[in-house]
């Protein structure tokens, strides 16, 4: 096996593992540490390992573990991702677990952020409101006492003061992940055939659930490997995916895509970990302050923050544009409000800058992927053949 | 031959009520020849009494589309906005708005609604709000727009930094905006006088709700109970027609109460309270009649709901306080009942159980309301769990008639009832 092949065969396992086992060993190699689970979307885990955390994401239960109890808890008409995070929660699963964070994305998460409370589960249970206004001294001040306040709980489980040193060290060891991913997938868009859009899901999810000094060693040697020639070009279109930033679908349904005769070359499947466009910046005298500005100037566009003057439609397709995709793709997850009340923007936005586009919904459990790739084959096929015909991304 | 309803028995309440709205309707359909300035608001979190300062008329877009599901209109205006690209899955509320819009925005009234001159997203309680902003401008893009975000009581309290936050945006962004649209300066004073009747009709509707403590309860709380909060949420907060209109709703209740008689309903007073219920979630528009007669037909009556706060919670004290106008908005936006969080909705229900001799509690769980619906299994367990009350579920939707199963409803509220009167002669043995 090479090393990119043994990195990425150790992701895959450390992504889907529902027990966090990698998380909960580096707990307990030092009892002053702490863990702390998180939502999705975006959560600046700087703040956590600068306390002596590990912020580790929790994006539900996917196709690997038999929903029983999480369904006597949501209607029909609700997603499927809080369900698997409720069977994990009940399971044991998440035992271990010092506190939990779920960032403002939807009111199912939110309320989920009160079921945790309910169920006693961990030492918090944090509903992290992200603000909606995007002034330094409004919304900026806002988001800093919600970090203040991560930063208070934690040190209320080990005492541990974070001072603005510590919170540097942090901020450029994520800074370094987030360039290196960025890295990636850039070399991906000139050469997507060198790493395969699953592999690269698998490596960045697994970066969720360990340390990030240890992801960041991992993602030196997949850059090294994919800086040279590597796998073998296909004929395929290069897409862009939306939608899919909350519940993630089964790993099988995005190898669909690819087999479809897709090059992913951008998408929100994980996008918490790309979520700040270039540096946080270490060295600012007021570390909080970077992150909140950070958040508040350079979030990539994203359905859950209030775009006003930034239309998300327009810096989508520029997204597009600037990977030089053929099409995009909506894969949204079922009753996700954010995702599916967006659609008609990007739709309508395509259509009037002459832009390819399929779209489809999925659950995180979705067996069935035969429709989908057909979809999707269809959707590639269309664009080969009749390239040249209409304008595109 | 089908059986004819019998006339509705109108109040003097319910007459000013229906004249305050025509007012209101035609005051919008004529706001552009008079040169009034129009905004489109969401009811949480709503600030009626900024709008009144400065001489601005609002527009609700949750109304309108659950009048339109009085009405029969909103499967037409939903199927559209599913053409224009709405999946199935989302908010009939902003499928109904998108779909008036898409017909030539008739209002409820029959009246052309004027475009908006300014957007105010009071995002309070509801993550779907801001979509529904975002989807709005697209489609008014001459309109300013004014976003206001209320922090959620994640830790079930409103701290100094949710407080600042707030009003910090009201001082800086939101009161700007308004000036610019109305070319009109802010005046402080006006606003607390405006906020003094505010905290009257604060006072008057936590009277109007308590009366339904008493046995027989003289209103319900919940089907009638919409129809009470009407006035507070659709714009007349802080005026003196409000003032007046709560003082005669008050005076009519208890004359009600002193007589010993139950509520009044489209299908005639409740003789015999049998059932003494605490709803939580809203009701279904689309059938809003028949869904009541389910309650009334069994003599159940709703003592205490958590829909009627949805608007504001006077329950646990708060009143606008005009000696401090922008804190006082701040803290009204962040005590909606949906921007609380599950453990205090919890507390609040049961406090309403306890408190209004509940026999009951059921959830109307509703599809297109993840705000209220998330959660409501657990909040049901929890209850019947620290209790011991009798609990039913039933779903439906806001404006969405594909979602309202007559016939499944009726079962499950059969069962309900069944397991109540069991209980009641359990508890007389």
């Amino acid at each position: 096996m090479t090393p990119i092949d043994e990195i990425i065969s150790t992701c895959r396992q450390l992504a889907f593992d529902l027990n966090f086992n990698r998380a909960k060993e580096w707990k307990a190699a030092d009892p002053q540490r702490v863990l702390v689970g998180f939502t999705p979307i975006y959560f600046p885990r700087e703040v956590v390992h600068a306390a002596k955390g590990l912020a580790v994401g929790i994006l539900g239960a996917g196709d690997r573990k038999p929903i029983i109890k999480g369904d006597a808890y949501y209607q029909s008409y609700i997603c499927h991702m809080p369900r698997g995070i409720v069977e994990m929660a009940l399971d044991g699963n998440l035992d271990g677990f010092d506190g939990f964070v779920f960032p403002s994305i939807c009111d199912v998460m939110r309320n989920l952020s009160g079921m945790f409370q309910l169920m006693g589960k961990g030492r918090f249970a944090k509903y992290m409101d992200f603000p909606q206004n995007f002034r330094r001294e409004i919304g900026g001040s806002f988001y800093k006492a919600e970090m203040e306040d991560v930063l208070q709980r934690i040190e209320a489980i080990n005492g541990v003061k974070v001072t603005a040193e510590m919170l540097d060290r942090s901020i450029a060891l994520y800074d370094r992940n987030r360039a290196m991913l960025a890295a990636i997938y850039d070399i991906r868009q000139e050469h997507p055939w060198r790493l395969a859009y699953e592999d690269l899901y698998c490596i960045m999810r697994a970066g969720l659930a360990m340390p990030v000094e240890e992801h960041n060693l991992m993602l030196e040697q997949v850059l090294e490997a994919i800086g040279r020639e590597r796998g073998v070009p296909e004929d395929r279109i290069k897409v862009v995916v939306a939608g899919a930033f909350c519940e993630q679908p089964p790993l099988g349904l995005i190898k669909t895509i690819e087999g479809a005769g897709c090059y992913v070359v951008d998408d929100d499947f994980l996008l918490g970990s790309r979520w700040i466009d270039g540096a946080v910046g270490a060295g600012s005298g007021d570390p909080l302050a970077a992150i909140a500005d950070a958040y508040l100037t350079r979030s990539v566009q994203s359905s859950v923050v209030y775009d006003v003057g930034r239309p998300k439609e327009k810096r989508l397709l520029d997204l597009a544009r600037r990977r030089g995709a053929d099409g995009l793709l909506f894969a949204a997850p079922s009753f996700c409000d954010p995702a599916l009340l967006d659609q008609p923007l990007y739709f309508h936005q395509c259509e009037k800058d002459g832009v390819r586009y399929v779209q489809f919904q999925y659950n995180e459990n979705t067996g069935q992927f035969k429709v989908i790739k057909e979809q999707v084959g269809a959707f590639a096929d269309s664009i080969k053949l009749w390239e040249g015909e209409t304008a595109t991304a | 031959m089908a059986k004819q309803a019998a006339p509705v028995e109108k109040e003097r309440s319910m007459i000013m009520q229906k004249q305050m709205v025509e007012g209101l309707f035609e005051e919008l359909a004529t706001a552009r020849e008079k040169g009034r300035k129009v905004v489109y608001t969401f009811v949480p979190g709503n600030l009626s009494e900024l709008i009144r300062a400065f001489d601005m008329l609002p527009v609700y877009p949750e109304i309108n589309a659950l009048q339109s599901g009085m009405r029969k209109k909103s499967a037409a205006f939903i199927r559209d906005a599913e053409k224009w690209g709405h999946s199935e899955d989302v908010c009939t509320y902003v499928k109904c708005d998108i779909g008036m819009m898409l017909n030539g925005n008739v209002g409820p009234t029959g009246q052309k609604l004027p475009e908006p001159d300014l957007l105010l997203l009071s995002y309070t309680g509801c993550f779907t709000f801001m979509k529904w902003f975002e989807n709005l401008e697209r489609l008014y893009p001459n309109a300013e727009i004014a976003m206001l975000h209320t922090p959620y009581q994640e830790g079930g309290r409103i701290t100094d930094e949710m407080r600042q936050y707030m009003v910090k945006q009201l001082r800086e962004e939101v009161i700007p905006k308004f000036e610019k649209v109305s070319g009109k300066k802010f005046d402080e004073a006006r606003l607390a006088a405006i906020l003094a009747n505010s905290k009257r009709t604060d006072d008057l509707i936590t009277e109007i709700f308590a009366q339904s403590k008493q046995r027989p309860s003289p209103i319900d709380a919940y089907f009638a109970g919409v129809y009470y909060i009407g006035p507070i949420n659709i714009g007349f907060r802080g005026t003196a027609e409000a003032v007046t209109y709560y003082e005669e709703l008050l005076k009519e209740i208890k004359q009600r109460a002193a007589e010993g008689k139950g509520p009044v309903t489209p299908e005639g007073e409740i003789k015999e309270e049998k059932y003494r219920l605490v709803v939580e979630g809203p009701p279904n528009w689309t059938s809003f009649r028949e869904f009541w007669k389910l309650f009334h037909d069994q003599g159940a009556v709703i003592v205490a709901s958590s829909y009627t706060k949805v608007g504001g919670v006077y329950d646990l004290g708060f009143r606008h306080d005009p000696a401090r106008p922008l804190e006082t908005l701040a803290e009204y936006c962040m005590n909606c009942y949906t921007n609380m969080n599950l453990p205090q909705r919890i507390d609040l229900l049961g406090k309403c159980i306890t408190e209004y001799q509940a026999d009951g509690f059921l959830i109307n769980s509703i599809k297109s309301c993840n705000s209220f619906s998330a959660g409501q299994l657990m909040i049901m367990r929890d209850l019947e769990d620290k209790l011991e009350i009798p609990v039913g579920f039933i779903e439906s939707d806001l404006v969405d008639p594909r979602y309202f199963s007559y016939s499944n409803i009726k079962n499950r509220l059969d069962s309900f009832f069944q397991m109540l009167a069991q209980r009641k002669v359990l508890a007389s043995v």
